[in-house]
């Protein structure tokens, strides 16, 4: 066995949301060491600054065209907080639909399109689901693939109907929203999403999507994997089994959520911390960027985001990515589906964390599962909605304040961190899912989640764009305009 | 017209500084969906971030051999501004894995090819990425803001001749990214096809206005105060439908929404520097309570006149709804017998 260190660099990667470029060291047929590189900087924060802080509602949602609700929701959160007001109760619910609507959206196009494409590539051609897994998602061509990107556009009619359009709607505000729905609207609402449950039973599952949001415990997952309904699901699960997904691409084990959709009891699925074996709740006080391995001004401290700065510095030699490093208590932090179904104490969830922690397999597990809960929650939300009732709770902007909002993208924790003064935005931060997920090495050299669950990924001979290095990255569902914004 | 004989119209797709959306929003065609729609007229993507198998050397290696002539290039579409920042280097984005500015690329790939689509405002002239102080020196392919220029040059024609097609949109509609393909692809789509601002007049000749469900409160300037009420958003709340050159209203988003359907106002994404319209997106600017943006072709006296008058002939049921969320004052049920 040799044990020379060769490098890889591998992009550009498609299939994942924006640019992204992996540096691997590799030796003995494995990766030793992973460095992550964002390589589009367009500085969003820096945008927001000298504006309105309404304007918010309009910018910040283009940092990202796969989840610009979310960063709508963020921004309209932070500008609730400034204005000290809370959404109507229709405007609640009318806002979690819509926020549900893409992260729906965002898992079916994550698993479909981006994904599963990977186990049709001709590398797997010995295997015995290959024929199978071909024929269902080839890149662009295979009949899930079609399937679900038209199941995905009746699901998007959610956004015609509530929101105007997607992406880059102005629907969500500070109080609620801009529209409300009359009886009409709530009976196609019903059909919409009676239509896309119909299909994801059918083809994606198998199965009512109760039954996969009460899957229990590995023991019953495994049980669907041997004899469950046929469907995408299933043949994931055989695949993940052949290949031992639930072995690659495990990272620190710590789970970040801010919890997501505000219901009158709370959220539906709660927010903090889990590490450890324990759930905890998390203080925002704790958060900060460390900007030593970024391309960026200020690497001599950690930065509270009210505090933070975005200077790029395009001459600087030790960073090597434009993302910076964010930090909860100084620990990296993973965040996603699976961390928020752990979070928020879904059985399945917990007892795959407990046994294997998070991996390829678990990441998957947790979108499809929460993709049947938050369908079956979005069904019960269309009938909450009173027409004729109040949408929009009318605020005032102060000229001088701050605050935060908190929301929960498909690829997990999102917060914006706005400081106006003499009514103008005078400091704007943004911390995205996968800036978390695809953090580089801080001031301590601690590396990101992606970069330690790269960390003994297996290279074949002769591979320059592994594969498992993919099943990893893809894993995470990463948006890497996000990332930097 | 038989396309099945032909060889299929290529087409390169790479993403720079923008956010996605306009492949995002692509990706909901309907009626015929994406796939369907390009089949149709045996359009193929050589390669596509969102869609293609090909990762990392693969990639390269086609986009090599396209500016190599060894695979032929119908049209380069380019999603997202260009980043000409820092100083001038590009590296604010370099295409991951090839150590290089994408907007060398991206010049590089024009030179080659039939036709070069700009999809989206960003890509056209620079977009919300070029908002505010600029960070990454964002412009668009052929336009800077609304200067001629950008990062091909004012002067830059494709081999078609064509100068860059304007797709613009903050995000574009599918079927607009959809048509346009279909057009070059048929070879239907001419210079005087497009508008001043490089943009198919099949879309940019109408107004977002048109079909607008909110006209009954315009002609009787019934106004809405707040979000969420139901009258006309131009004169307190930003909305620019009535200059805002594309066919929202007459389309139908994502089933059948429009920005204006959805409660908010239009803020004329399809236009170059939309991202910086000198005021609160969501207010109206007005000089003594008369808007400053007035309607396109519209002479601001007449506007003033036939407003003041609309204002005092409005029905009380509009009247009424205009400032509510849902219809307080329904239209009156006439006996049909008495006409």
């Amino acid at each position: 066995m040799s044990t020379e260190t060769k490098r890889l660099v591998v992009g550009p990667f498609n299939r994942v949301e924006g640019d992204l470029e992996v540096r691997l060291d590799v030796a003995d047929g494995e990766v030793r060491q992973a460095f992550v590189n964002s390589p589009l900087f367009r500085g969003f924060e820096r945008i927001l600054e000298g504006r309105d802080p309404r304007d918010a509602l309009v910018i910040a949602p283009r940092i990202c065209g796969i989840c610009s609700v979310s960063q709508s929701h963020a921004a309209a959160l932070a500008l609730a907080g400034l204005e000290g007001i809370a959404p109507t109760d229709n405007g609640r619910v009318a806002t979690n639909l819509i926020l549900a609507t893409e992260n729906v959206a965002d898992h079916l196009t994550h698993f479909h399109v981006f994904f599963m494409p990977d186990f049709a590539r001709a590398i797997y051609e010995d295997r015995p689901w290959f024929a199978t897994a071909a024929r269902r998602f080839k890149a662009a061509q295979g009949e899930s693939v079609r399937r679900a990107l038209a199941t995905r556009a009746t699901l998007l009619h959610v956004m015609g109907l509530l929101a105007g359009r997607w992406p880059h709607t102005l629907a969500i505000q500070p109080g609620g929203v801009a529209k409300g729905a009359d009886a009409r609207d709530q009976m196609r609402l019903i059909a919409t999403l009676g239509a896309v449950r119909a299909d994801l039973e059918e083809r994606l599952y198998g199965a009512p999507l109760e039954r996969v949001a009460e899957i229990a415990d590995v023991a019953e997952l495994e049980a669907w994997r041997q004899a469950g309904p046929d469907g995408d699901f299933r043949l994931f699960l055989e695949i993940a089994a052949d290949l031992d997904l639930a072995r690659l691409g495990r990272a620190h084990d710590r789970f970040l959520s801010y919890g997501a959709y505000a219901l009158d009891e709370g959220r539906l699925y709660t927010g903090g911390t889990f590490a450890n074996g324990r759930a905890k709740g998390l203080d925002p006080a704790a958060i900060t960027e460390d900007h030593s391995f970024a391309r960026m001004e200020g690497r001599e401290a950690p930065h509270p985001p009210f505090e933070g700065s975005t200077f790029p510095d395009g001459a600087d030699e030790t960073g090597y990515t434009w993302c910076k490093a964010p930090r909860l208590s100084g620990l990296p932090f993973e965040t996603g589906a699976f961390a928020r179904q752990v979070v928020a104490g879904h059985p399945l969830a917990r007892d795959l964390a407990a046994r294997e922690g998070a991996n390829v397999r678990a990441r998957v597990v947790g979108r499809l599962v929460e993709t049947a809960r938050t369908l079956i929650a979005m069904e019960g939300w269309v009938r909450q909605l009173h027409p004729g009732a109040p949408w929009c709770a009318q605020g005032a902007m102060p000229q001088s304040g701050r605050a935060f909002g908190l929301t929960e993208a498909a690829r997990g924790a999102l917060g914006h961190w706005m400081v106006v003064e003499k009514g103008r935005i005078a400091r704007y931060q943004i911390i995205a899912p996968t800036t978390w997920n695809f953090s580089p090495r801080d001031a301590v050299g601690q590396p990101g989640p992606l970069e330690t669950a790269l960390v003994g990924a297996p290279i074949r001979q002769g591979e320059t764009t592994p594969v498992s290095v993919q099943h990893i990255v893809r894993s995470f569902d990463p948006c890497m305009v996000c990332t930097v914004h | 017209m038989s396309t099945l004989a032909r060889e299929p119209f290529t087409v390169l797709w790479l993403q720079s500084g923008g956010c996605g959306g306009c492949t995002m929003s692509l990706l909901c065609a309907e009626a015929p969906d994406l796939a369907a729609t390009l089949a149709s007229a045996n359009i193929r993507f050589l390669w596509h971030p969102t869609l293609s198998e090909e990762t990392g050397d693969e990639a390269i290696a086609l986009f090599e051999a396209v500016l190599a002539g060894e695979v032929r290039l119908d049209a380069l579409c380019i999603e997202g501004a260009l980043l000409r920042g820092p100083n001038g280097t590009g590296r604010f984005h370099t295409l991951a894995g090839t150590d290089t500015a994408t907007i060398d690329w991206a010049r590089r790939l024009a030179a080659v090819a039939e036709h070069v689509v700009a999809v989206g405002t960003c890509a056209a002239y620079g977009g919300v990425t070029a908002a505010g102080v600029n960070p990454a020196d964002a412009c668009g392919l052929q336009y800077d803001g609304r200067r001629p220029g950008g990062a091909l040059g004012a002067a830059f024609r494709s081999r078609s001749g064509l100068p860059v097609v304007n797709v613009a949109g903050c995000p574009t509609h599918p079927n607009w990214v959809t048509e346009t393909l279909m057009l070059l692809a048929s070879d239907l789509m001419r210079a005087e096809d497009l508008d001043s601002y490089g943009r198919p007049r099949f879309y940019a000749d109408h107004l977002v206005h048109h079909g607008c469900p909110r006209n009954e409160y315009y002609e009787y300037k019934a106004s809405a105060e707040k979000m969420s009420d139901l009258g006309c958003m131009m004169e307190h709340l930003g909305c620019l439908g009535t200059q805002a050159h594309a066919d929202c209203n007459t389309r139908l988003w994502n089933g059948e929404g429009s920005c204006t359907r959805g409660g908010h106002a239009c803020i004329n994404c399809t236009a170059p520097e939309f991202e910086e319209p000198g005021h609160a997106f969501l207010e109206t600017p007005k000089i003594g309570g008369i808007p400053v943006g007035l309607p396109t072709d519209m002479p601001k006296a007449w506007f003033i006149a036939l407003s003041s008058l609309a204002k005092a002939a409005t029905p009380d049921r509009l009247r009424r709804n205009a400032t509510a969320d849902h219809v307080l004052t329904p239209p009156a049920v006439r006996d049909i017998r008495k006409r």
